[in-house]
């Protein structure tokens, strides 16, 4: 029998069966299963109506209300005291309220709730952050969400893995976000249709976690079922002392199989801006031309933690955003946000005019906080530039780290690093 | 089970915010979310479709969010069924759990023009493109979810299995 992938070993665990091989179907425990405040209502309204009482476990069904948070308007606070009343009744032990609320899935890492080898699933698409962790982790909708609530388990078709090998040293402004969007430019947006993306090589080795979630996050806009990091020191270090749980660590064997595998060279890559509107549209930070911006969003699951800020504020220090371009900066969690403001760095942002939101996933989806109008141009950390995602559908938005993103709002347009450090 | 309407031709990687965009998603009734299907592809879709007609889309038809609405929208505004050349990995999952009919058939996604007349057999898997008298074969539904659909639904399915305490 050949090797086994870390993502087939992580499911063949958690479907009591000692292999499992690609196409197979299986039914599988979950860890940790995951609503927010849009998914969840419709999974609490199938749970009901399936006639269900009890949640199968109290401390793995997670709800987090933060899309549209602080409740932006009548429908939205409606939807959170859903799940506010649905935590109370089943006395769920991860249900995040008020000033405890944070982007999900900064949030749950953060928190310990997620930990390496754990199966999750989560009614939210960038639920493959966790693979950040040496997670198996995937995006469902809300009828599954409900049946895991309601069973404690989930039918997988076993995914093939692509593999992505980056070696070299990455360049100054050079982040997880570049390798993924460099990824995706080069496979296109269903280049991973239904399969596993696994990460690895010296390059990976050496990246921040914040970074591995950033890469592992934007899984799914090459259409990806999850996204994956071997657990290593790195790893170790970022879980211990917040793991909830005991942990444990897969890790892919020589002899697994692929489906297809690539290999990058990261010092021949650039930052990267994707275009409108779609992730795929991807150009070199070197090729994008003059392109004036009305916004820039520094926040969201992908680049919303504490690093991606202290690469803004390292930046913006002793800088002005440009006049006609709005800067709004949005700590992912209370955590982040207590730390970036315990740092200083809330005095760089506000004397460089930009705006600090609580955090949420706001404008990331087009909720709140920052849409825009017919006409306006965003760039922003965040994951998806797809049409109308920030607001109107004639405004656009082109995706970018957190380092072109500062600069970006210093320039007035689509900026390098280099022209304000 | 035999679906008949016009066809609403759309091109590839239609994403689910152009399904439903994200600002309508402070509900999750279905008749508000249907007044808003396809709005950012074509404004007027929802006011134009009628009962029974279909999508028919090029590759990858709702990548993106994991929202349910996007298949609950265009159930609710009378679309009997969605035929594309592929559908993303989360949406698929999602139209068999709530029941909206889809079709994979590259050959027949090709074949059939806007506001063409489409007849689909959902139990055998045939589209007959009426308009131009020609007939297609999709890719056919793997037998799980095969089970899914007959059943019901995955929350009918785990309620016959005595699942639900």
């Amino acid at each position: 029998m050949s090797g086994q992938t870390i993502t087939e070993k992580i499911l063949a665990k958690h479907a009591g069966l000692k292999a499992v091989s690609p196409g197979e179907l299986i039914n599988a425990k979950i860890d940790i299963a995951l609503g927010n405040d849009i998914t969840a209502p419709i999974a609490i309204r199938e749970f009901r109506k399936a006639g269900a009482k009890k949640v199968f476990n109290r401390d793995k069904v997670v709800l987090v209300p933060d899309h549209f948070t602080p409740n932006k308007d009548i429908k939205s606070a409606e939807q959170c005291k859903i799940l506010r009343e649905f935590a109370a009744e089943h006395k769920l032990t991860h249900f995040y309220d008020g000033g405890e609320v944070g982007v999900e899935h900064a949030l749950l890492p953060e928190k310990g709730v997620v930990v390496p080898g754990d199966l999750v699933i989560g009614a939210d698409s960038h639920t493959c952050t966790y693979g950040a962790l040496g997670a198996f982790s995937t995006g469902v909708g809300s009828t599954d969400l409900a049946a895991v609530m309601i069973t404690g388990e989930l039918w997988f078709k076993v995914p093939e893995t692509m593999k992505f090998v980056f070696s070299g040293k990455l360049g100054k402004w050079v982040s997880g976000k570049d390798l993924i969007l460099h990824v995706i430019g080069e496979i296109g947006v269903d280049g991973a249709l239904y399969r596993a993306m696994e990460f690895c090589g010296t390059a990976i080795e050496k990246l921040s976690i914040e970074s591995r979630m950033a890469l592992c996050n934007m899984a799914i806009e090459a259409g990806a079922k999850s996204g994956i990091i071997a657990p290593d020191a790195i790893t170790r270090a970022y879980v211990e002392g917040r793991a909830e749980r005991p942990f444990k660590c897969y890790a892919s064997d020589k002899d697994a199989v692929y489906c297809d595998a690539r290999d990058y060279d990261c010092s021949k890559i650039e930052p990267k801006v994707a275009f409108p509107h779609l992730p795929e549209n991807t150009k070199n930070i070197s090729e994008v031309g003059n392109i004036p911006i009305d916004q820039v969003v520094i926040g969201s699951c992908t680049n919303g933690r504490l690093e991606d800020l202290a690469i803004a504020a390292k930046l913006l220090k002793g800088k002005k955003t440009a006049k006609h371009t709005r800067l709004i900066i949005i700590p992912a969690t209370p955590l982040i946000y207590a730390q970036a403001m315990k740092k200083g760095w809330f005095d760089i942002f506000l004397k460089a005019g930009a705006i600090i939101s609580p955090p949420t996933c706001g404008p990331c989806l087009g909720g709140h906080m920052g849409i825009l109008a017919a006409g306006e141009r965003a760039l922003a950390t965040t994951n998806r530039n797809f049409v109308g995602r920030m607001g109107d559908p004639k405004s656009e938005v082109y995706l970018a780290n957190p380092a072109v993103a500062a600069a970006t709002a210093i320039k007035g347009r689509i900026a390098h690093p280099d022209e304000v450090a | 089970m035999r679906l008949k309407g016009r066809a609403w031709k759309f091109g590839a990687d239609v994403d689910t915010d152009r399904i439903i965009p994200a600002r309508y998603l402070n509900t999750s009734d279905p008749v508000e979310l249907a007044k808003h299907c396809m709005e950012d592809e074509d404004a007027g879709f929802a006011g134009k479709a009628a009962h029974g007609d279909m999508i028919v889309a090029d590759k990858n038809f709702g990548c993106g969010s994991s929202r349910e609405h996007a298949p609950i929208a265009i159930k609710a505004v009378g679309v009997s069924c969605v035929i594309a050349k592929s559908f993303a990995r989360i949406f698929y999952r999602n139209s068999f759990n709530m029941g909206l009919p889809i079709l994979e058939s590259a050959e027949a996604v090709d074949a059939i023009d806007n506001a063409d007349v489409v007849e689909v057999d959902m139990d055998s898997g045939e589209i007959y493109n009426v308009t131009k008298d020609a007939r297609f074969k999709a890719k056919p539904i793997p037998p799980f979810m095969q089970e899914l659909v007959n059943a019901g639904g995955l929350i009918e399915s785990i309620k016959k299995k005595g699942l639900v305490r």
